[in-house]
């Protein structure tokens, strides 16, 4: 039980303190860099809450795809730091106003009166063959079905929109049809001529 | 003697004691890792030469054996140089990133039946996820070395590894809806039976898609476009050297062992012996230990990585996505409801 707490709390410091750099860091890759370490560490937490499926996609959906994704934008991008440092200090009282009243607003409901050991109580540990992701599959595809074929839906529309709004034909580009390329005969490229031998 | 040590060991207090063990166990798995990727550096260098009618290696030791040992010397003395304006930390963090994700994996891989270091029901999951990480190792070098040949491999890395991603997790759907599960012991003994039962028969595009899909993802000719020494130099490790630089050269041959094995424990068997189901030789070769079978499968997909090399010419760049988007999601996406089926009716033999 107290090694649980002391790697809880180490985790839960690690990730806050990642948490802070990605908002203060200078640098944009440094910030996306810290945000991937916040992700992790959101996901070793999960799974010390046994939920261990939803940590491992966690790490495999945002750290391993949408992270690189980001992280591959932001060092395209030719960000002026000196401008980004000159609007962090105007825009800092908003900043602030936003952190505080979130801060209240967390402290004031997320707290032991509404979620505490009285509200609810404590789970039992699942024994350690116990597999979250039978229990998941079972749940998703019988009692919540449609919401979950809903989301697929609208999440393929989304794809669908973001590939046509990116699409550009350009009219001078040039493509090569791999069919085409593979279906060449060598007798139309190549010509093959019989000579007689000269004398000199 | 052994008595006093027996007792020392009981004194220790229980947790201790597992973490012990689980230490001894990690090194049992590493260091005979770390000493295959070793020979398997010099076995490249010898099969390579063999099929370009060259000798390979030949003067370190006897016919050349401690050749990898004379290079990890050689690179462990060798001054690593911080290129001017990169950034140092980043720069030095990349090499970790890239090779402890490719060790970490193995936690979950059994070596024969009950012989693995961690069975957790999510093995499969575990590895994909561990596996996806590692692109960090080459982005980050890329960038922190302040290189415009750095930059451009890691690009063209970043964007080959997480298209082949796709292609390789939907293989893996297959193989877990073929299996019924995602613990990876599990996967082996659900294709127990014969060398036909094996995942490789009903889910043979899948095999080769996610074969292939690890040469990419390993980033292996004819896939090396981050290398592309003919044209980017060197790609993303051009300014490391010493023990940086080997320290990708380990991660990406750990990561070829890796994927060798993964090939083989979800579509070959694992440890199940080939003559399974055959009257007379399942008889005669019963004394071969499992492992045995299973390091043989290995060593025959670590051979078929160095025979692609030297085989085929590097891919185009836009060939490669045309192959991992048009080509092979398409494919496994098909694939997947042909299993889907099969499984749902039953189809005699595999999934009855």
């Amino acid at each position: 039980m107290l090694l649980e707490q002391i790697l809880f709390y180490f985790f839960a410091t690690v990730l806050i303190l990642s948490a802070t750099m990605v908002v203060t860091s200078k640098n944009p890759i440094h910030a996306t860099l810290f945000l991937v370490l916040a992700i992790f560490n959101s996901a070793i937490l999960w799974l010390m809450l046994e939920a261990e499926f939803l940590a491992i996609a966690l790490v495999l959906v945002y750290v391993g795809a949408v992270m690189v994704l980001f992280l591959f934008v932001v060092m395209m991008l030719d960000i002026d730091i000196a401008t980004m440092r000159a609007h962090f200090i105007r825009y800092l009282p908003i900043g602030l106003v936003v952190f505080i009243t979130m801060m209240v607003e967390m402290i004031l409901f997320v707290g032991t009166r509404y979620f505490g050991l009285e509200q609810f109580a404590k789970p039992v540990a699942k024994s350690a063959d116990y597999s979250n992701i039978e229990e998941l599959g079972q749940v998703l595809y019988t009692v919540h079905l449609y919401p979950f074929e809903i989301a697929a839906v609208i999440l393929l529309v989304a794809i669908i929109a973001a590939i046509t709004l990116t699409l550009r034909h350009k009219p001078n580009t040039r493509y090569q049809d791999p069919s085409h390329q593979i279906h060449v005969d060598p007798k139309d490229r190549v010509e093959l001529l019989k000579m007689p031998a000269e004398k000199l | 003697m052994e008595q006093s040590l027996l007792e020392l060991w009981k004194a220790i207090p229980a947790s201790l004691q597992w973490l012990i063990w689980t230490l001894v166990k990690i090194v049992l798995i590493i260091a005979p890792l770390l000493l295959s990727v070793a020979y398997y550096t010099f076995a490249e260098r010898k099969i390579i030469g063999f099929i370009q009618v060259r000798l390979g290696p030949t003067r370190v030791g006897p016919r050349g054996w401690l050749q990898p040992i004379a290079d990890a010397v050689k690179l462990l003395f060798k001054e690593i140089i911080i290129p001017s304006g990169s950034n140092k930390v980043l720069f030095l963090i990349a090499p970790a990133l890239a090779i402890a994700p490719a060790l970490a994996a193995w936690a979950v891989i059994p070596f024969d039946v009950g012989l693995v270091l961690a069975d957790i029901n999510a093995g499969l999951l575990y590895v994909l996820a561990l596996t996806s990480i590692g692109v960090y190792g080459v982005i980050i070098a890329g960038w922190a070395s302040n290189s415009k040949y750095a930059f451009l491999g890691a690009m063209r890395l970043a964007a080959q590894i997480v298209s082949y991603e796709l292609a390789m997790g939907f293989a893996l759907v297959g193989v877990l809806i073929a299996a019924q599960s995602m613990n990876l012991q599990q996967i082996v003994l659900a294709q127990q039976g014969s060398i036909l039962h094996w995942f490789w028969l009903p889910l043979l595009p899948l095999f080769m898609i996610y074969f292939i899909s690890g040469v990419a993802e390993t980033n292996r000719a004819p896939f090396d476009v981050a290398e592309g020494e003919s044209e980017i130099v060197a790609g993303f490790h051009v300014e490391y050297s010493g023990m940086a630089f080997a320290i990708f050269f380990l991660a990406e041959y750990a990561n070829m062992i890796l994927i060798s094995t993964l090939t083989v424990l979800l579509f070959l068997g694992g440890w199940l012996s080939p003559f399974q189901g055959i009257p007379v030789l399942e008889d005669w070769f019963a004394f071969v230990p499992g492992t045995i079978w299973l390091l043989l499968k290995i060593a025959f997909f670590a051979f078929v990585f160095l025979w692609l090399r030297a085989t085929f010419p590097r891919y185009r760049y836009d060939q490669i996505m045309r192959l991992g988007w048009k080509v092979f999601i398409p494919i496994t996406i098909v694939w997947l409801l042909v299993v889907g089926l099969a499984v749902v009716y039953q189809l005699p033999w595999w999934f009855d």
